[in-house]
């Protein structure tokens, strides 16, 4: 196999060394490195070393919405945007709430050979919140799930929820909460507050989010299990989750980009590509996320990437589907969001984007230190860079971005996957062997 | 003026405008030939995805009397019941010669993708969207306030005037409602101090940010002697499943307007009401039709105002009233 050294990058944003991959592992770092024979040399000099990004977040549409995305095209984007390893959601078309769909999609990741995926299985059969699905099967299946979410609706039956965190103790599991009162939400278009109130639009109110999270870190602490809250969004969500923290509750907490960088005001001219679930929020709540993050109340950020198909976005807006696409432009918006204004340090940024995710979702060989002897799944990123957004060059098959036209910081020049590198130059390695 | 889509969007001056030119218009409304020629060989579609025989039927008639050929387009039985989408019909009906389209959507903000988007290049005109916007329904209301309480204890001309001063309540389903929304602010661009009187359900959050003061008592209100009070349709479905009030007994008893509390007002205090009416529920027979009720002429004065935005948008430009008589519509007619 091919050695690489990579020349000059700050590790973590910290100190300068070389690093030496050989056979899908760090083999060097340093002296020894810089020293050691190589096949090919990868300069990065003024970038910064990452580990790989890993997402917890991640809607590939296959099997099922082929037109919005494919498992080929999303972990494409995935690897252009840092990624080394994907969590794909569950809502397919058949749901992945079966051992065969769940080993489908993991397989399908495997043979595109961009980033590893690893499927999240749904918590119940079809995603309808009655009964729970084969959670054991998936678990004990090829793709070893461990992630369980109904994302996209909410599992609101307080007794399902509870089963749900229990059973998942058995191996190891973690539900992921999609926190969403449905009953308040009926019809809901947008943040509920003075842009809904003067625009007409129904109103998706902060406590449909925030009645859920405070029950489920409740049942999770009497029940002893781990929770999971995907892309929390308000204040009060993060007051809650530090609450239940300080409690001792074993409850880990999600932010997106968009939640960190965007907010309701966009609306106001209605463009869909604005929309998404839970909805952007008030300065005040984007505030308080980024703060959330920046002191660990908030875990990782996830991507919630969405893509949708162009005809589902150019329409009116109560006709529009929720979502954005967001993995290559995560590391971006969280840079201008967190390291940019100095909240957080690279260091936190691999820790929120890689580390974290990595052991919630209990991926061994992904989200580990730059260290000789661990897996060579690495990102570099060139923070002086700037660009600018458009839908149209991404690798991603849709087109709903809500970042089009804005100039953001940083860009990823390089992926390696396992040692090889998937991304050089800020553009996709075409490799043998790679089936779509 | 391009686009009628927000009374948010108008400045003061805007406004006056189309007040004043649909007081002009209506000038022209007493001629036993009502018929204008200002908008010959010009084309307007009335594209109405929501039934409103009343709101289509009013700016038919005002593009008519501007002699504009007039397309009716409704959602029912036609492809759009078949699903076809916003953009199709926009792009379908540009290709056909639209200069104006006169939309009605329940989504809310629908005739603001029409006039961002390229679907097309006509002028669009807000005629009710979802529960946001209701422009002209506001302008034929201002209209019919300046007429009635402007210049009052002299008998002045209004034109040109704005309406300063002036207290209106609004009361009733302010949350679903989009004539409130447009009148909130169109009133307030217009110098007249809006007070909304609904039980809280039906107020949104996030009024506190309106230009209105808020009240949950009419009769609180009432008493304050205001000069107007705008009656809002309150749908009876609004009662169903995690209801927004009680019962109707209970809404009509605390936010009714019934002979008990007309009698009550001052006696130059006109009553208004978009239409249609629920007659016994928001509004009494006895406060509909009272001497002090205009709903009537809020239908006729809405032909007036619709003629003069038609007219502003499809000749691109705000002239103001007296260019108007004396020019375009004086030189023609």
């Amino acid at each position: 196999m091919t050695t690489t050294l990579i020349t000059g990058a700050r590790l973590l944003g910290e100190d300068v060394a070389d690093v030496l991959v050989e056979d899908g592992r760090i083999a060097a770092i340093g002296a020894t490195a810089t020293a050691a024979r190589h096949d090919v040399v990868v300069p990065a000099d003024g970038l910064v070393m990452l580990p790989g990004l890993v997402d917890l977040h991640t809607h590939l549409r296959e099997p099922g919405r082929e037109d919005a995305e494919t498992i080929w095209s999303g972990t494409r984007a995935a690897a252009l945007g840092g990624f080394t390893c994907v969590h794909a959601m569950a809502n397919t078309n058949p749901v992945q709430d079966t051992a065969g769909v769940v080993e489908q999609v993991w397989r399908l990741g495997r043979d595109a050979g961009w980033v590893d995926v690893h499927p999240v299985g749904a918590v119940t059969v079809g995603l309808a919140g009655t009964q729970l699905a084969e959670l054991g099967a998936m678990a004990a299946s090829a793709a070893r799930v461990r992630i369980f979410s109904d994302d996209g609706k909410c599992v609101h039956d307080p007794v399902v929820m509870r089963r749900a965190l229990e059973y998942a103790k058995a191996f190891d599991g973690v539900i992921a909460q999609h926190s969403q009162e449905p009953g308040l939400t009926a019809s809901s278009q947008m943040h509920e507050g003075i842009v809904s109130a003067e625009l007409g639009l129904t109103g998706w109110p902060a406590v449909a989010e925030e009645a859920i999270i405070a029950r489920d870190v409740l049942l999770a602490g009497h029940v002893g299990s781990r929770l999971h809250v995907l892309h929390l969004s308000t204040a009060g969500s993060v007051d809650i989750v530090r609450w239940a923290k300080a409690r001792g509750i074993d409850v880990t907490a999600e932010a997106t980009p968009h939640h960190l960088f965007l907010t309701d005001e966009l609306v106001r001219g209605y463009d869909p590509v604005f929309k998404v679930n839970p909805p952007l929020r008030t300065a005040a709540d984007v505030e308080a996320v980024r703060a959330g993050l920046a002191d660990g109340t908030i875990d990782t950020v996830g991507t919630d990437h969405a893509p949708h198909p162009r005809e589902d976005k150019d329409c009116e807006w109560a006709a529009a589907a929720f979502g954005m696409t967001g993995l290559e432009t995560a590391l971006s918006v969280v840079q201008a969001a967190m390291v940019d204004t100095g909240r957080m340090t690279w260091a936190d940024v691999a820790r929120v984007m890689s580390f974290t995710p990595a052991a919630i979702g209990r991926v061994a060989d992904q989200g580990r230190p730059i260290e000789v002897g661990e897996p060579a799944n690495l990102t570099l990123v060139d923070p002086a860079a700037r660009r600018v957004v458009t839908a149209q060059d991404q690798a991603t098959a849709s087109l709903n971005t809500p970042f089009g036209g804005m100039e953001l910081p940083g860009r990823v020049v390089a992926t390696f996957l396992h040692g090889r590198a998937t991304v050089l130059e800020g553009r996709l390695v075409e490799h043998e062997g790679a089936r779509r | 003026m391009r686009h009628l889509l927000s009374t948010g969007d108008l400045s003061r001056e805007q406004a006056v405008t189309i007040l004043d030119t649909a007081a002009a218009m209506a000038a022209t409304q007493a001629r036993e030939i009502k018929k204008l020629p200002t908008l010959r060989g010009r084309t307007v579609v009335n594209l109405f995805f929501e039934d409103s025989t009343r709101t289509r039927i009013s700016f038919e008639t005002a593009a008519k009397r501007l002699s504009a050929d007039v397309i009716n387009f409704s959602a029912k039985g036609s492809s759009v019941s078949k699903g076809e989408s916003l953009k199709d019909t926009a792009q379908t009906l540009q290709a056909m010669g639209a200069d104006a389209v006169v939309i009605r959507h329940h989504a809310s903000g629908a005739p603001h993708r029409l006039a961002a988007s390229r679907w097309t290049d006509g002028a669009v005109v807000n005629a009710g969207d979802g529960t946001h916007q209701h422009p002209t329904q506001a302008l034929l209301d201002a209209y019919t306030l300046r007429r009635h309480l402007i210049g009052l204890h002299g008998g002045a001309d209004p034109t040109g005037r704005d309406l300063d001063g002036l207290r209106v309540a609004i009361v009733g389903d302010v949350l679903h409602s989009r004539v409130a929304r447009s009148n909130v602010q169109l009133l307030h661009t217009l110098g007249a101090q809006v007070t909304l009187v609904a039980p809280p359900t039906l107020l949104p959050v996030g009024v506190e940010s309106w230009t209105a003061d808020v009240s949950y008592h009419l009769d609180e209100v009432l008493a304050q002697g205001p000069d107007a009070v705008m009656m809002l349709r309150v749908q009876r479905e609004r009662m169903g499943g995690g209801g927004f009030f009680p019962s109707p007994w209970e809404y009509t008893r605390g936010y009714g307007l019934d002979a008990r509390r007309l009698a009550q007002l001052p006696e130059h205090t006109i009553v208004m009401h978009p239409g249609p009416m629920n007659r016994g529920l928001e509004i009494s027979a006895d406060a509909a039709d009272s001497p002090r009720s205009v709903v009537v002429e809020q239908v006729a004065n809405g032909v007036a105002v619709r003629m003069a935005v038609l007219y502003l948008v499809l000749s691109g430009q705000d002239q103001t009233a007296g260019d108007l008589v004396a020019g375009q519509i004086g030189a023609h007619a």
